[in-house]
């Protein structure tokens, strides 16, 4: 902290910038929170929404821990303030299964072994289902490259490979 | 007590799993309270020094901030290190957070601000103005050799071997001669959840802790000790650890901060890590070895001399088992390895899976490799020439060792014998492909450990032990036992971990876990069958009136006489009256002198393919063989997960993974996962993992040996002798990166120096 201007002795209040009302869906519900502008959607999840299934590992957008959906694209929510999604749909892992049925790629995430301490893998399980969404990445590699940006330091990466192909060849197991 | 096939050694899907895929499990840092407030770090800017003042007003000022806590106005705390201590604390004088204005080291946390809110408390953070008494900080290992010093008091002694035979002047005899130094930097574990404390304020004055850590009963210790707090006042959970390979076996210093703060505040307090100050915990130290063999023309070896430096910290003597191995695995009548430590104005390192082992067998079996060209005899074929029985360095019987069978049944799925033995003799395309292989070995270890059983009156069984699940599959094998011992099934079993009100576990970690909590769960359950076995003799017409408790099978639902199946009963008919549950807790202890009279290890052979793009110089691992030979496998799907893992991180020492210092400012300057690489999806291909057949007959009773780190010893070593086959190049200093590569490139030269 050195080089910086001395604090004056009689620092004035430094005022936070006012809460905003924003309204989104998330898994389906509508939201409405008052959340200050430098909030991100992470924090905003996390903290506000009391939905804790979306990871933070770096807040820098460099592991992809806290990936989620917003209108059906993966994104990291570590970099997106939460007011610039007013009236966004968004999707966590918490609202991936459908009536108890667990997704495809949750159930083959188990099925594979596809993790193990399991914190990067709601990243990973909506990334998954962003790139299959996109259609793009075919062949065993293409998976590999486009699902790089979600860093698993466990190291699961054939099985989170394996169960990403059961998934797209219409099998879970 | 027997163990039949029940649950045990099935590939069941891990029972956590269906939590960790909805959200639903719960870290350190996604507990809450009505009153919880937030707590930031401020780290040190500087490495060494002292602070001379702290300006807060700033920081105060900002709405929302509770307070400030740093050495200047912290309650009272103790000053007598002891008190610091932990079950892994190294030799020395545990650091004391926010104790005195001394810095130690950069990134030291300094300040703790509280607020309201997260947002708040990370901005006025930023804000504290902390002028510091600076003082020059050396970080630079090199120019500390000279300094360097062995341990006074030893970690554990069985990590230096005396010296046997003469080694100097073997090697002066022998007619081939490898000596080399390599080199290894700081790594930092980096699991992908930082470093997280929920302290939760009860009313009554009772603290409760949710904190990312290997040993919830280490850290409630800990909490006692530094807070003088009462047992029953403190406990510490962790259900669910986001990785830790290690970083976790302390108690970091969010859980003294959050401690602090709930404490002086009397309300809930979270302080989370972010990133950057994951690398102002503990990390694998940086060494510098020295490896030295002598062997004979046809490679057998005759002398083996291992030198490695290590750093640590100013206050803490920290050691590893880097050098053992080599007077340990290959036979030979010469052998001296040595250990020393130096300081550098840095934190303490802390074990980081396989500490030592990793890096030491990284040097070992680099020069075997070395030698084997020397020599002119096969990778493979100098490691069985070299086989040895018995622990060379204490000429003890090891207790099981099937690495031949590692060995042969390896390199047959690799496709070993295609490798032509020159360097640069392989090409596909653009791509020089080059055949490495090394060998692996880690310590079984059984520690002391409690555990509980509780069968409830409608049959459904709960298994309870302190220790934690780090991603290593402890909830579910511990269900298996459970499910094996009183055949029931995997649904009807109960486990409950990672909480210090349950019967007491060491730290998760050294691979220790299955062995020791798995026998304790298995005694447990024990206690259960002698008592249902008294309640089935009872029983009016009891089938099972007078059968002995060795002649009873546990399975389907039913406890069966194994010399005569006819005679059976359904587990419900022996629970039929039960009003209560019945309770079976054991404090599980191994048998020492099995411990004492035996060496016990698990190995593993790795062989491993790398292609380089010369055009490019893009430098890949294609695949990797892992045989491993660790006694019984308890379920092959999560134990095969460890090994891939491990695999994993053995690519990242090889070829990714260096913290860098600035030895200008003492200072990590790659502290954040942009700049410190681990392998991403992209960086890893085929793996495949073999489990050989191993018959463990005495370590524990249920023949396991552990297999959290036997994947990553070998593999850099495997990773780094495929590209020397490859290029002919030699990096003996890791990670082998293309600027390396290409700066020691001298095509003509097979043993580029
Ligand atoms: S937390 Fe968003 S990318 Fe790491
Ligand atoms: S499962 Fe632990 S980081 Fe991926």
């Amino acid at each position: 902290m050195q080089g910086r201007p001395q604090a004056t002795s009689h620092p004035p209040e430094r005022s936070l910038l006012p809460k905003l009302e924003i309204a989104f869906r998330v898994n389906g519900v509508e939201r409405r929170v008052a959340l200050r502008p430098w909030t991100t959607l992470l924090d905003a999840l996390r903290e506000h929404l009391d939905l804790t299934g979306t990871k933070k590992g770096c807040d820098h957008g460099q592991c992809g821990a806290c990936t989620v959906l917003i209108n059906g694209r993966r994104v990291l929510s570590c970099l997106t303030l939460a007011v610039m999604k007013d009236g966004a749909e968004i999707t966590t892992i918490e609202g991936l299964a459908q009536n108890g049925e667990l997704h495809p790629l949750q159930t083959a995430f188990i099925a594979h072994d596809g993790f193990q301490c399991g914190y990067c893998t709601p990243g990973q399980i909506c990334s998954a289902v962003g790139l299959i969404a996109e259609g793009r990445a075919k062949t065993s590699d293409e998976i590999r490259e486009s699902m790089s940006g979600n860093i698993c330091r466990c190291g699961c990466y054939p099985n989170i490979l394996a169960a990403i192909e059961a998934v797209m060849q219409g099998s879970e197991t | 007590m027997s163990v039949g096939t029940n649950g045990i050694g099935k590939p069941v899907s891990r029972i956590d799993g269906p939590a960790k895929v909805t959200g639903r499990a719960k870290y350190a840092a996604e507990f809450s309270a009505p009153d919880l407030a937030y707590g930031f770090v401020v780290s040190s800017a500087v490495a060494k020094g002292r602070i001379k003042s702290i300006d807060r007003s700033a920081a105060l000022a900002v709405p929302g901030v509770i307070e400030v806590f740093a050495h200047d106005n912290r309650p009272s705390l103790p000053s007598s290190h002891e008190k610091y201590t932990d079950q892994v604390a190294a030799p020395g004088s545990p650091f004391r957070p926010l104790y005195d204005g001394e810095i130690l080291f950069s990134g030291q946390p300094v300040a703790l601000v509280v607020a309201e809110e997260l947002e708040a408390a990370r901005f006025a953070a930023s804000l504290i103005d902390i002028n510091y008494e600076t003082q020059e900080a050396v970080t630079d290992l090199d120019t500390q050799i000279d300094k360097a010093f062995e341990p006074p008091e030893k970690r554990a002694p069985e990590w230096n071997p005396s010296p046997r035979g003469d080694v100097d002047s073997a090697l002066s005899r022998g007619p081939n001669l490898i000596r080399k130094e390599y080199r290894t930097p700081v790594e930092h574990h980096n699991p992908m959840e930082t470093f997280a404390s929920t302290a939760v304020w009860e009313n009554d004055g009772r603290l409760t802790v949710y904190d990312k850590t290997q040993g919830a009963p280490n850290c409630h210790e800990y909490l006692c000790n530094v807070f003088g707090l009462a047992k029953e006042k403190v406990r510490v959970l962790s259900p669910y650890v986001g990785g830790a390979f290690g970083a976790g076996l302390r108690p970091n210093y969010q859980l003294f901060m959050a401690a602090l703060a709930a404490i002086g505040l009397k309300r809930s307090v979270r302080v989370t890590l972010t990133r950057q100050q994951m690398f102002t915990l503990g990390y694998r130290p940086q060494t510098l070895q020295t490896l030295t063999l002598g062997a004979e023309n046809d490679g057998r070896l005759v002398a083996v001399k291992h030198d490695a430096i290590a750093n640590t910290s100013r206050f803490e003597d920290y050691q590893e088992p880097t050098v053992v191995w080599s007077g340990a695995l290959y036979p030979c009548d010469h052998s001296t390895v040595t250990s020393r430590l130096a300081r550098l104005d840095l934190f303490t390192p802390c074990d980081m899976r396989a500490p030592g082992g990793a890096v030491g067998m990284y040097a070992l079996e680099s020069a075997m490799d070395e030698l084997s060209y020397a020599v002119g005899v096969d990778p493979l074929e100098l490691r069985l020439k070299n086989y040895s029985e018995t622990d060379q360095n204490y000429g003890k019987p090891i207790s099981s060792k099937a690495l031949r069978d590692c060995y042969l049944q390896g390199a047959e799925r690799f496709g070993w014998s295609k490798r032509r033995p020159e360097p640069r003799s392989m090409r596909e395309a653009r791509e020089l492909i080059g055949y490495g292989m090394a060998t692996g070995i880690w310590e079984a270890f059984r520690v002391p450990t409690s555990a509980r059983a509780i069968l409830a009156p409608d049959g459904t069984l709960e298994i309870a032990c302190a220790t934690a699940d780090i991603g290593t599959g402890t909830y579910t094998i511990l269900a298996q036992i459970g499910a094996e011992m009183l055949g029931l099934p995997l649904d009807k079993v109960i486990v409950k971990i990672g909480d210090s009100d349950l019967p007491s576990a060491p730290v998760e970690g050294g691979s220790w876990t299955a062995a020791s909590a798995g026998s304790a769960v298995m005694e447990a359950c024990d206690g259960l069958r002698k008592e249902l076995l008294k309640r089935a003799g009872a029983v009016s017409n009891a089938p099972l009136r007078g059968v002995d408790l060795a002649d009873l099978t546990w399975v389907d639902g039913e406890i069966r006489m194994t010399s005569d199946p006819s005679r059976a009963m359904p587990l419900s008919e022996a629970l039929l009256g039960l009003n209560e549950p019945i309770t079976s807790e054991v404090s599980s202890t191994p048998d020492e002198r099995v411990l004492q009279d035996y060496s016990h290890y698990a190995h593993s052979a790795v062989f491993a393919e790398v292609r380089l793009d010369e055009e490019l110089g893009m430098l890949r691992v294609a695949r990797v063989v892992s045989a491993v030979a660790a006694g019984r496998i308890l379920n092959p799907k999560t134990a095969r997960s460890q090994i891939l893992g491990a695999v994993v991180g053995g690519i990242g020492m090889a070829l990714h993974e260096e913290t860098v210092i600035d030895h200008r400012y003492g200072r990590f300057m790659n502290h954040n996962l942009a700049e410190y690489h681990v392998p991403v999806h992209a960086d890893v291909h085929a793996i495949d993992v073999i489990f050989v057949d191993e018959q463990e007959p005495r370590l524990n009773p249920l023949g396991v040996k552990g297999v959290g780190e036997i994947g990553i010893v070998g593999t850099a070593a495997a990773i780094a002798n495929a590209v020397f086959h490859a290029t002919g190049v030699r990096v003996r200093d890791l990670p082998i990166t293309i600027d390396k590569l290409l700066a020691l490139r001298q095509p003509t030269n097979n043993h580029a120096a």
